[in-house]
């Protein structure tokens, strides 16, 4: 008798999976704009270069707006996955490290830019130690620095640190 | 006889001392990527990407070839260690595999992952060199429209037909789509998608795409769940040397799972998760120790399907290298490879560098002779690998994906840009929406797009062309059945679902 109960009970409307797909709607509006302001030539008016990106906005939009169907009609995320909560502290420790990253790759150089990112996603991580993550984070930083400089031949941004250990080592 | 002739050429290619050494370094580099939970293949090989500015084509191809074949095989230790498979193809693996560590028997387990792979990728890698030239003989006499068709099949396959869900698959494809059409259109010179920015002129790289997705959508991903329990690692237990009886129950699942993997791999849809799922299933129902199967661990199992995982690993590089049809993230990676040299992967690939593709091949048979002997006997170092702790772990890949990226361009923009793909990656993998066919639609939807106007130009303008050629259509009616049938099966089962009379 459970069963027949529960067939009869509507799910409730998914939020999270209504707002993706609200979300994807709005990126395909996005794209269509942008598809629509390409410039064309008449020269190439029949095959030119809008025919790909509407078509790209137009699938995008049709698929965010069957996402959003779904989504009220109760969403399609396991429950196993949709119970577990999003451990906010971590995602925002780890946002922070991205962003110091890049503000800072320009100004320090890559390896004390690396730094402050791998002790900050250390943290994100539960670490309780940041002396010895920067530690661990600058020896990596340096070895990748150097590493691929004389593998790859790719300078991943010098600052005055590395000039100043190249200059103290000699090179 | 031709084959051998070309397969003997492509030794000499790949036992030169170098490209070994290459081979070597991909093999180790495979083994530790595919061992360490969370990271693949295809994120390795687009951080190792900007190798292709420093070194001949096939340096570069044999050392992605190791990391390929590397990280099958790094892969399966994880799945049965720690039951955190590292990619989707291995869930299969970790769900008897894991069971027999649990017993005692992960040496066992081991052993028969580690020699199925070695067996169903050098059969699936001598597979490629003999069909290869075959499929050849016959892509030549496909034409530009027969080609967009044969695109539109593929990404019908990659995004609609191989997930859990049509619409997810098919949004993940239109994602990368648009991807791939920011930068400069190369045929009329107009930008598209650079809301004015010049730095968005020249596209977005797929490496950036590739490492946002899987390297900060991974660690986003671990981080924000961090609470919801982490798996223990297993202690390698029980003999590496598997018993008589170990060994009569693998071989046959072995050479199954090899039947089944390669030709699926091998077809213009790609895909190994489907070829681990067949595996399993009829191992589970062949088996005479049928008691074993989710309680103490089936060795065929894990034989089965790690074999089916691989010899679907080699099969792909048939539309690869034939094609230029990329049919897995990885592949969509090697095709942008190809690309960074000038190379066109295609029909006549294989006639113009020989040298490459039948060095490849080779290096692919050789990288499977290296990887058995560097996972047995070493099993244990690798194992040291899953202890890294995570806030280490995770610290490190993020500043691995920065060499990668800022290394190339030196612009905080690529940055952004990555950790963008990062949050959407970390969407995705939160609302279960497949990430390959974001990558495949970026590098294959340009090709795409330059097929179909090619076949508009020849037909000047009419679009029947698409529908009048024997191929065209015939590659256009399978993608509509593939997408159409699933549907209309669901439906049924539906409707007899609801006819069934219910006892309560």
């Amino acid at each position: 008798m459970a069963r027949e109960v529960a067939r009869d009970v509507r799910r409730p409307i998914a939020l999270p999976e209504t707002t993706l797909g609200l979300g994807v709607v709005a990126v395909a509006a996005v794209a269509g704009w942008q598809a629509a302001v390409i410039p064309v030539t008449p020269l190439y008016a029949r095959i030119g270069p809008t025919v790909f990106p509407s078509v790209g906005a137009v699938l995008l939009g049709v698929l965010g707006l069957l996402l959003v169907v779904q989504g009220l009609r109760g969403g399609w995320q396991e429950r196993a996955e949709a119970e577990v909560a999003l451990d906010w502290r971590a995602l925002g420790l780890i946002g922070a490290g991205l962003l110091a990253n890049v503000v800072l790759i320009g100004p320090l150089g890559f390896s004390l830019s690396s730094t402050v990112m791998f002790t900050l996603i250390a943290a994100g991580f539960g670490s309780r130690r940041p002396a010895r993550d920067a530690a661990i984070g600058l020896a990596l930083a340096c070895a990748a620095f150097f590493g691929f400089a004389e593998a790859l031949g790719v300078n991943i941004g010098m600052g005055a640190f590395e000039r100043a250990l190249i200059h103290a080592v000699g090179l | 006889m031709d084959t051998l002739a070309l397969l003997a050429h492509g030794f000499t290619v790949a036992l030169s001392p170098d490209n070994l050494m290459w081979c070597l370094l991909g093999c180790l580099l495979g083994t530790m990527i595919g061992v360490l939970p969370g990271l693949g293949p295809a994120l390795t090989i687009a951080l190792l990407l900007p190798i292709t500015f420093q070194v001949p084509p096939e340096a570069s191809f044999i050392l992605f070839a190791g990391i390929y074949y590397g990280a099958m095989y790094g892969g399966s230790t994880t799945s049965i260690l720690l039951n955190t498979p590292g990619e989707s193809a291995t869930v299969v693996t970790a769900l008897e595999g894991n069971r027999m560590a649990r017993s005692g028997r992960a040496g066992a387990a081991l052993a028969t992952a580690a020699i199925g792979s070695f067996i169903a990728g050098t059969l699936g890698t001598l597979g490629v060199a003999f069909l290869a030239p075959h499929v050849v003989k016959v892509a030549l006499g496909v034409d530009a429209a027969g080609y967009f068709s044969l695109m539109v099949l593929c990404f019908v396959m990659v995004s609609a037909v191989l997930g859990s869900s049509a619409t997810r698959g098919l949004t993940s494809l239109a994602l990368g789509l648009l991807i791939g059409m920011v930068g400069i259109d190369l045929q009329t010179g107009q930008p598209r998608f650079t809301f004015g920015q010049v730095a968005l002129l020249d596209g977005i790289d797929v490496l950036i795409v590739a490492v946002g997705l899987f390297a900060v959508g991974e660690t986003l991903y671990v981080a924000a769940r961090r609470h919801a329990g982490r798996d223990e690692v297993l202690p390698l237990s029980g003999s590496l040397y598997m018993t008589r009886a170990e060994w009569r129950r693998s071989w046959k699942p072995w050479l199954r799972g090899t039947a089944i993997g390669f030709p699926i791999g091998a077809m213009p849809a790609g895909g190994a998760e489907i070829p681990t799922f067949l595996s399993y299933a009829s191992e589970r129902r062949l088996s005479d120790h049928k008691a074993e199967f989710g309680t103490t661990g089936a060795i065929e199992g894990v034989a089965g399907p790690e074999a089916a995982n691989n010899a679907s690993a080699a099969g792909v590089m048939v539309p690869l290298l034939t094609l230029g049809l990329p049919t897995s993230a990885t592949a969509a990676i090697l095709l942008s490879a190809f690309q960074s040299y000038g190379l066109n992967p295609g029909p006549l690939l294989m006639q113009t560098e020989p040298d490459l593709v039948w060095g490849l091949i080779a290096s692919l048979l050789i990288a499977n002779v290296v990887l058995l002997f560097l996972n047995l006997p070493m099993i244990g170092l690798w194992v040291k690998l899953l202890r890294i702790p995570p806030p280490l772990l995770y610290g490190g890949i993020l500043v691995f994906a920065t060499v990668g990226t800022y290394g190339i361009s030196r612009s905080p923009l690529d940055l952004v840009l990555l950790y963008a793909m990062g949050a959407i990656g970390l969407l995705m993998r939160r609302f279960d929406f497949p990430t390959a066919p974001v990558i495949i639609g970026a590098i294959l939807g340009p090709i795409a797009e330059v097929q179909f106007r090619r076949a508009m130009m020849i037909s000047n303008g009419d679009w029947t062309v698409f529908f009048t050629g024997t191929a065209s259509l015939g590659f256009l009616i399978l993608a509509l059945v593939a997408f159409v049938a699933p549907i209309l099966l669901g439906v049924r089962r539906r409707r007899r679902a609801a006819k069934i009379p219910r006892h309560g």
